[in-house]
């Protein structure tokens, strides 16, 4: 049961392991309040017993400083799972409805229900979180669940196998460890909502498999997360900020962290300095050897940044870090400015600890810049003016803005969290992700007093005008009025 | 065609960038020409559903004009409401912070349309489309040729032609369209269209709202009452041959009921019928037609299945000149049929009968998910075990097809018969994104957000993770740092 290390996870396993599944989510086991509280209630424990494992686990294959496992997986999936505890009964109750005239007598209510059985696949990042966070969400909505986490966080994915194993009910929640092979076979069976969290090009081949079998899908995937600086700020704190949610997030290795700066020409000078100040006060001179900086995941990833930051056109343009080391997986933080448009580094995501700082004459001009890329996750802007704020906010698409920060709209369990255009599709995180996971089924009670004949046939003439004054006549009056009034 | 198609798509996005869509006032204008498109144009719309379908107008008027009147009056009431940002409640840790969830369009999107309603199904999505601030194409289906052409030649002058567009076409130009980058496609049809649909949009990871359909159960518990009981048989006979003669896809497909009532429910359904369309039904102006000689095909087959043909119990008979298909009642055909395991979507209403009612919730449940599940019951234990242990994209008591016109419903499948939904508010967002923001100051700061990390700033993430706001004091306060 569960994951078996030994066993090959191959399309005979895959399919028994849906029969299983399903033959117990039939059973209605899952539904019910009590089991998914119970589950919930396990992943707390799991999470709450094995807090240094999981950040062993975290250091050995990002070599993510304590603080960050603690903060960014440790405790957020804490947060998240008591929420869902406490709010459960509510998520979970029917939501009466008005019903209009036209249905009268009648009356109303939307029903949440599971769908089904749910395929989770997770990104190498933040394995925990990014596995687990989704499952909180599956339980709660009443869903049965298979994980499958990134083989490239192989000591979390196996940790994360064991635990839940050892913890959750495995007749309704497994773990599928193994790579593109094993990923293939879980996304040709039939699942009734896949959440993927990974980037854009596995989204497609996520989105194309689903289509198959009409799977609604959750992407969250990535983009180039801008970050705007204006002058008149506070530029210490911004650059914090800034920093944190680069840096200070696994390295710049995050969905969410800002991939590049646009500020003003003038304004450059004085941002790099105050980044330079903070960053030494954070990580010392000796930044490769800091323990308070992931490194880099694998040797893959290594070599495609350095690609990135070595590229002819772009290599000159370092104004601060540069240094690597091979054999340590490590590339200190390194700020680049004004390198070309069309260059490596601005095409892609970076995810990485590489910021590319691009100037413009007037701060207007970042609007331009950031629309004529794709959607990204996240969008930051750091300002005092109010009115540029607001238009900011306005022509700016992306998942999520923050105004003054970076990175903590994801401890905010009360906002979506989702993209939009290639930075994904749908939301979670705290309700959305209950409402992700769930069928929002419309019900509507009808009572056996007499009908209006006009409904029914044999139609005639006189029904129509009937049927016309009865509907037709209070539109009229509505848009006669609505047009009066503007 | 060329690069029309094209070039028209790039326009839109052309248009889209100048905001041209986004102001609440073109909303309003685009909702409003709406309502005089097909006010101004009745009789026009009866002529193209007749060529089309043989609507009657009193179906023309309920199902259709009735329906875009109304979304567009709901969308004109609500559409100040839906525009403004909601509030999201921060917690205290990030005092002092502004958190609102605003609403935006998501661009150019696609609305492809079917044949059965293909005046409300088409301007429906589109209502929704506008309210949320997008430029829309739509295409309606080739299979309702008439209602295209009304469509193709009255939006352009009604609606702004540098943000709507209509693009007439079959297969190859759907194929054409999907080959597209979209930024959203509202899709009505059947699951293989959904399929090639919702495929062709993963290309560039555009979002799809699917409404598909589906076999949709009507339950029949025993009715005491026989007053009750002929409303219910009204309503179903309604339902079933009402709208667009069973080709709907919340229609009623078949009926569930016990064997002892079988008998009675056939005679009440067959003297409904007669009362409704009268000694010869094909003489009837009050029944639609097979829209197409191969749906007409496709039934036909359904009945020559011998066994099949033989649970005929009324009914039957067809026109192949006239593309008429009488209302036939069939008792118990083969469950391994064709009739019974695809989506009949006509006039064939196939009566399952089974020993005690309580198991037609096994019976449906071993079926994929319909869009819609009907039940006759005043039983309210029974009406709680239906909602608790059935999954569907809704469910109607004691009426059928009714949910449709609830704007405050939502309306969408699940499982095989879809995602996504729309009507009313669900409209506005099914095609919008809810953008997240989050506004702070530069003041206050908190030290331990920032390394180099130590055991206080360890302890105090963990406080602050709690939300123990005490606690933090109380570390502050000791700690002096």
């Amino acid at each position: 049961m569960g994951s078996d290390a030994t066993a090959i996870f191959d399309a005979e396993a895959a399919q028994t392991m849906m029969k299983e599944l399903r033959a117990v989510y039939g059973s209605g086991a899952t539904k019910s309040y009590d089991w998914r509280v119970s589950q919930l209630s396990q992943l707390l424990k799991l999470i709450e017993y094995h807090e240094d494992d999981i950040a062993a686990a975290l250091r050995s294959d990002l070599s993510k400083p304590d603080i960050e496992s603690y903060v960014y997986e440790i405790g957020v999936l804490k947060s998240s799972i008591k929420l869902a505890l406490k709010e459960l009964r509510k998520w979970m109750s029917p939501e009466k409805v008005k019903t209009s005239l036209i249905s009268f007598p009648s009356s109303a209510k939307i029903v949440p229900e599971p769908l089904g059985i749910v395929l989770i696949i997770s990104a190498w990042n933040y394995p925990f979180l990014l596995s687990l966070d989704p499952l909180v969400g599956a339980i709660a909505a009443g869903n049965a669940a298979v994980l499958k986490p990134s083989e490239i966080s192989p000591v979390s994915s196996a940790l994360i196998a064991k635990l839940v194993r050892e913890y959750m009910d495995s007749s309704t929640i497994r773990v599928v460890e193994g790579a593109v092979a094993e990923t293939s076979v879980l996304l040709e069976q039939k699942w009734d909502k896949i959440c993927y969290t990974g980037n854009a090009v596995v989204g497609r081949i996520v989105m194309a498999a689903a289509a198959k079998h009409l799977t609604p899908v959750l992407l969250e995937l990535g983009g180039k997360c801008p970050a705007v600086v204006d002058l008149n700020i506070n530029l210490q704190v911004a650059c914090r900020r800034i920093i944190m949610g680069k840096w200070g997030s696994n390295n710049g290795q995050t969905c969410v962290s800002p991939d590049y700066i646009i500020t003003t020409k003038a304004n450059a000078p004085k941002l790099i300095d105050a980044l330079k100040t903070e960053l030494e006060k954070f990580y010392g001179k000796n930044m490769l050897e800091s323990n308070d900086l992931s490194r880099i995941v694998n040797s893959n990833h290594f070599a495609r940044l350095i690609k990135l930051l070595d590229e002819d056109k772009v290599s000159g343009k370092v104004v601060y870090g540069g240094k690597r080391d091979e054999s340590i997986l490590k590339i200190m933080p390194t700020i680049l400015l004004d390198v070309p448009r069309n260059s490596l580094i601005m095409k892609e995501e970076i995810f990485g600890p590489l910021l590319p700082i691009l100037t413009v004459d007037r701060l207007e001009d970042s609007f331009n810049i950031i629309n004529s890329g794709t959607k990204p996750l996240a969008a930051y802007l750091f300002t005092n003016d109010k009115r540029f704020r607001e238009h900011f906010v306005t022509e700016v698409s992306a998942g999520g803005l923050v105004v003054n920060d970076t990175t903590i709209h994801l401890g905010v369990l009360t906002l979506p969290f989702g993209g939009v255009g290639d930075s994904g599709m749908g939301s979670y995180h705290g309700k959305f992700s209950f409402d992700a996971f769930s069928h929002k089924k419309a019900v509507l009670y009808r009572g056996f007093v007499a009908d209006a004949d006009i409904r029914y046939p044999p139609y005639t003439r006189k029904k129509l005008r009937l049927l016309q004054a009865l509907l037709g006549g209070s539109f009229l009056t509505i848009i006669l009025a609505l047009f009066g009034r503007n | 065609m060329g690069e029309e198609v094209e070039e028209s798509i790039d326009g839109l996005r052309q248009s889209f960038r100048t905001g041209r869509t986004r102001s609440v006032a073109w909303r309003k204008s685009q909702l409003g020409s709406i309502v005089r498109l097909v006010s101004e144009n009745e009789e026009k719309i009866f002529s193209a559903l007749y060529q089309d379908l043989g609507k009657h107008p009193v179906e023309c008027y309920r199902d259709e004009l009735g329906v875009v009147l109304k979304s567009a009056a709901y969308a004109l009431r609500n559409l100040d409401k839906w525009v403004a940002p909601k509030k999201g409640n921060l917690p205290l840790l990030f005092f002092p912070a502004r958190g609102q969830v605003i609403p935006e369009p998501l661009g150019v999107v696609l609305v492809i349309s079917s044949w059965n309603f293909p005046i409300s199904l088409a301007l429906d999505p589109v209502i929704g489309a506008i309210s949320a601030g997008n430029a829309v194409v739509l295409k309606p289906s080739e299979l309702a040729p008439a209602c295209s052409a009304f469509l193709a030649e009255h939006v352009p002058l009604y609606l702004d032609t540098k943000a709507v567009k209509v693009v007439e076409g079959g297969v190859d130009m759907g194929e054409r369209l999907l080959r597209q980058r979209w930024d959203k496609i509202f899709f009505t049809g059947g699951p293989k269209g959904g399929q090639i649909v919702m495929s062709a949009a993963a290309r560039y990871l555009t979002p799809v709202t699917l409404e598909l359909g589906g076999k949709c159960p009507t339950i029949l518990d025993t009715l005491s009452d026989a007053y009750d009981v002929k409303i219910m048989v009204k309503r179903i006979a309604g339902g079933k041959w009402g709208p667009c003669c069973g080709q709907a896809c919340i229609g009623v497909d078949y009926i569930l009921v016990e064997r002892k009532f079988s008998a009675t429910l056939i005679e009440l359904l067959r003297r409904t019928i007669k009362k409704f369309y009268g000694e010869n039904p094909q003489s009837s102006k009050s029944i639609c037609r097979i829209v197409n000689r191969d749906h007409f095909e496709r039934l036909k087959s359904m009945l020559k299945d011998p066994a099949v043909a033989d649970s005929i119990k009324f009914g039957g008979s067809m026109d192949e000149e006239i593309l008429f298909i009488e209302p036939t009642i069939l008792l118990d055909p083969p469950l391994d049929s064709e009739l019974m395991m695809s989506e009949i979507f006509g006039p064939l209403l196939p009566i399952i009968t089974v020993d005690n009612i309580q198991e037609s919730i096994e019976f449906i449940n071993s079926r994929p998910k319909p869009l819609a599940i009907y039940a006759f019951t005043k039983n309210e234990a029974f009406k709680q075990r239906i909602i608790k242990e059935t999954s569907s994209g809704s469910i109607t008591f004691n009426d059928v097809m009714v949910q449709f016109v609830c704007d405050e419903l939502p309306f969408g499948g699940v499982g095989q018969s879809g995602f996504g939904r729309y009507h009313g508010k669900y409209s506005f967002d099914t095609f919008s994104h809810e953008k997240a923001v989050m506004r702070r100051g530069f003041f206050p700061e908190l030290e331990p957000r920032y390394p180099p990390w130590n055991d206080f700033k360890l302890r105090f993430i963990r406080l602050a993770y709690r939300f123990n706001y005490l606690g933090l004091l109380l570390l502050m306060l000791l700690s002096r740092r």
